[in-house]
């Protein structure tokens, strides 16, 4: 049987995957270990959890560059909340949802009411939350309590000396949850029908507003956690973190095998982009005679590729609205 | 129950100036396909838009089963029972076709998209068109034929009661057409009302059983397809009972004895658009483009602009070949084309009547040699003199003219640029009485200046009125060309029928 060419794209990224592991194994003993593979997921975690989000933005035709300031800013929240308040890290984490899930929320009300680019609505989004953690905070302040402790000394191991950690399987428990959502739920299947055509969209009798609404919600909400995420993990908050996490993240939904004009992609092909972009950092820091922006270089031809090779695809479709002669 | 699905009374739609639909009636039985027809603005868009929700209408009523409805969106209607499938196939390329069948019907098992069922229900609507195809492979890698027929068992298989089919056949090969033609009688059999638009007329005497005429937003008439001779349907859809004025222009009128300049189009054409058409344009001599909707003049005139890029055929210059791969070669050639949508494709609604008028001599000379203002702000007084654009200066946006006055903004603009051969597509339409015939007259000065021009028009009255010679076209074929006294409403529409 002929392979379904939507699967293309995710074909060509678990393939760069195990060419780039493959690599690693033959390269560097170590690189077999479970402890590597336990500590790409780990410091990953934040990044995928932060991309899962950013899929279904991308999915829906949008984008959302507010991702990486919202991180800093629910880290910086929690550090006021935890320190300044005293509360319980919980407690914290779950009003920091709320509140990334509401901005989200409200950024996506003013694309879909006031129809408004999407680049553009973000873009302030992202100066706004990066402005506003200087407000809060204008140092570095550690996060100290025995729940964060607890957190970030939680293992559970792998066969081998490798191990995962809380924040990997939280990261895991997202890219489960974004599978469930994208592929298992109406609202999924209407954001990959909005990407794919809007107009059509509409005239089939989809809520295109009201879906645009939650996806912007969702990426808040999922950027919220990575915030929680990293904060825990750093055991820290500091105005200046994840800048330019947000072009990582969209580097890893497009490596991932996600259509950068929407409708066509995977949860699963974000979660190996993700690792792709780990991969190729722990293989540079192997190697030690390179230097790191030698990751840049590699993503970036990596995105070279994969963008070419969804436009080849996505030329061979008729009736296609964007881009046809 | 009555027999009646759709009955539409005394249905009235205005836009600002424009009567588009004015007491139109129309009735849908169960088990019929009914043509609706009319040229370009004779309001069959208008009543479709009325009907599914589009556009509120201004007067009338529409009943469905005898209940009157008021549907706000084409989601309301479809929700009621009235299913639309568009030309331009309407569904999401990058989903399945099993997910375009099922969006928002998804067969859910708590809570959660139960996928094998989903596809089994895809599956079973198309069967019940006859279609057998990998549901899970993206709409986009099928042909639009595929996609139209998916489109339709989409509009099926949500308990539609009439399916209105919008020029469905306009992309669809000969055998694509068929298997569509055999899909609507078996639906049609089984007690579906079906509303279909086109403006291919053998298609309209294969397959419907009756056929409503609109001219000019009014009804002409609804008739039963067997009892209509093809002619007839043709004078009722160009209406030249209306009026029977043939002023001609005769050859000898043409005063222009400058050099001649000769453009031969040699077997231009170009797959599923047009058949390969040759034709001779000569300086002083105006060429009527004569046909239906549809029938090709607007595709050739957009060949020989190089707006579509032709994939046979050459046109030829005084007898060298010219480079035709895009308009840009085209105007540099001496090539002007006036389009027929004007709105879109002509004016650049928000820059001045100075600046609309340079932009094609501007864009042959290129960019590195700007127009200096003062020779610009010459060109555009000249214009508004010499062609009677009513305009307080030249400074106004030309998207605040009327649609006369925006015409001649764009036949200035090629007469700047001085060009060989001038196309108009549909030059007066849209345009009130008295610029009609300002626009005319400009048409025949021109011809006396020694251009070429070549004029395509679904108005009969004017092509007789001025061309020298009139090319007709029918199913996107040349069929005739007459000449001189030739030229009459009669043999005009008679070629068209034959």
């Amino acid at each position: 049987m002929k392979i379904n060419e939507r699967f293309y794209p995710i074909l060509a990224t678990i393939a760069v995957l195990v060419l780039l592991y493959g690599y690693g194994i033959i390269e560097h003993r170590a690189f077999s270990d479970t402890y590597v593979l336990g500590a790409l997921l780990t410091d990953n975690a934040f990044l995928i959890i932060t991309a899962v989000g950013m899929t279904f933005v991308i999915l829906s035709g949008g984008i959302d560059l507010s991702v990486g300031s919202m991180i800093a800013f629910i880290g910086v929240l929690m550090a006021e909340l935890v320190a300044g308040f005293g509360m319980h890290p919980v407690t914290a984490a779950l009003i920091s949802l709320v509140v990334g899930a509401g901005f989200g929320a409200f950024m996506g009300v003013m694309i879909a009411k006031f129809d408004i680019q999407p680049f553009i609505i973000t873009l302030a989004g992202m100066f706004f939350l990066r402005g506003m953690c200087f407000l809060i905070n204008l140092d570095s302040v550690p996060i100290d309590h025995p729940f964060v402790s607890a957190f970030s000394g939680f293992k559970v191991p792998l066969p081998g000396r490798g191990w995962l950690t809380a924040s990997a399987l939280l990261m895991l428990a997202t890219v489960i949850g974004g599978v469930i959502i994208a592929h298992y739920t109406r609202f999924g299947r209407n954001v990959y029908a909005i990407g794919g055509d809007r107009h059509s969209a509409e005239l089939l009798g989809i809520p295109v507003h009201s879906t645009i609404i939650r996806v912007y919600t969702l990426s808040g909400f999922f950027s919220a956690l990575s915030g929680v995420v990293f904060a825990f993990y750093t055991a820290s908050a500091y105005p200046l973190a994840a800048v330019g996490v947000e072009l990582d993240a969209i580097a890893a939904v497009v490596i991932g095998g996600t259509l950068l004009t929407g409708g066509m992609g995977f949860v699963l092909g974000t979660f190996f982009g993700g690792i792709i972009m780990g991969v190729i950092q722990t293989l540079i820091a192997f190697d030690g005679s390179l230097n790191s922006w030698w990751t840049k270089i590699m993503i970036g031809a990596l995105l070279f590729g994969f963008i070419v090779l969804q436009r080849l695809i996505t030329r061979s479709f008729s009736g296609m609205r964007a881009g046809t002669t | 129950m009555s027999n009646t699905v759709l009955s539409v009374r005394g249905a009235g739609k205005f836009f600002p100036g424009v009567k588009a639909l004015e007491d139109v009636d129309f009735d849908l039985e169960r088990g019929e396909i009914h043509a609706l027809l009319g040229e370009n603005g004779a309001g069959k868009s208008t009543l479709i838009k009325v009907i599914t929700g589009v556009h509120p209408r201004d007067a009338g009523k529409v009943l469905l089963e005898g209940q009157e409805i008021h549907p706000q969106h084409p989601g309301d209607a479809q929700g009621l029972g009235i299913s639309t499938v568009y030309q331009e196939v309407n569904l999401v390329p990058t989903l399945s076709v099993a997910e375009n069948l099922m969006l928002e019907r998804q067969t859910r098992k708590f809570g959660l998209i139960s996928w094998k069922k989903t596809e089994a229900d895809a599956k079973a609507a198309l069967e019940t068109l006859g279609l057998d195809i990998d549901v899970n492979r993206p709409l986009g890698s099928y042909s639009v034929a595929i996609q139209q027929l998916v489109a339709i068992a989409r509009a099926v298989a949500l308990d539609a009661k009439m399916l209105i089919l919008d020029e469905p056949t306009a992309s669809l090969d000969g055998e694509e057409i068929q298997t569509l033609f055999r899909i609507m009688r078996e639906l049609r059999d089984k007690g579906l009302g079906i509303v279909f638009v086109t403006h291919f007329l053998d298609q309209v005497y294969a397959v419907t059983d009756r056929i409503t005429v609109l001219r000019n937003g009014r009804l002409v008439g609804t008739f039963v397809t067997k009892e209509l001779a093809q002619i007839d349907l043709i004078n009722h859809m160009l209406g030249r009972e209306l009026a029977e004025v043939s002023a001609h222009r005769h050859l000898d009128e043409g005063s222009y004895d400058g050099p001649k300049r000769q453009i031969q189009i040699k077997n231009l054409g170009k797959k599923r658009v047009l058949e390969p058409v040759s034709l001779d344009l000569n300086a002083g001599e105006i060429v009527g483009l004569a046909g239906l909707l549809g029938s090709g003049r607007t595709e050739l005139s957009e060949l020989v602009f190089g707006t579509q890029r032709a994939d046979s055929g050459l046109v030829f210059l005084d007898g060298e070949p010219v480079m035709l791969r895009s308009p840009r070669h085209a105007i540099r050639s001496g090539f002007g084309l006036c389009p027929e949508d004007r709105k879109q494709d002509g004016i650049v609604a928000e820059l001045s009547v100075r600046e609309n008028i340079v932009l094609a001599l501007q864009g042959r000379r290129g960019w590195l040699r700007p127009i200096p203002r003062a020779e610009q702000q010459k060109f555009a007084d000249d214009m508004i003199k010499a062609l009677g654009i009513a305009t307080p200066d030249s400074e106004k946006p030309v998207g605040q003219l009327s649609g006369g006055n925006q015409q001649k903004v764009i036949l200035a603009r090629w007469l700047v640029s001085k060009p060989i051969l001038l196309i108009l597509d549909e030059p007066t339409r849209g345009i009130d009485v008295g610029a009609h015939a300002d626009i005319i007259k400009l048409i025949k000065e021109l011809c006396d200046e020694g251009l070429a021009l070549l004029v395509a028009s679904s108005e009969l009255e004017e092509i007789v009125a001025f061309a020298d010679r009139v090319a007709v076209m029918r199913d996107r074929e040349k069929v005739s060309e007459l000449v001189g006294a030739e030229i009459t409403q009669d043999k005009i529409i008679e070629a068209i029928a034959r």
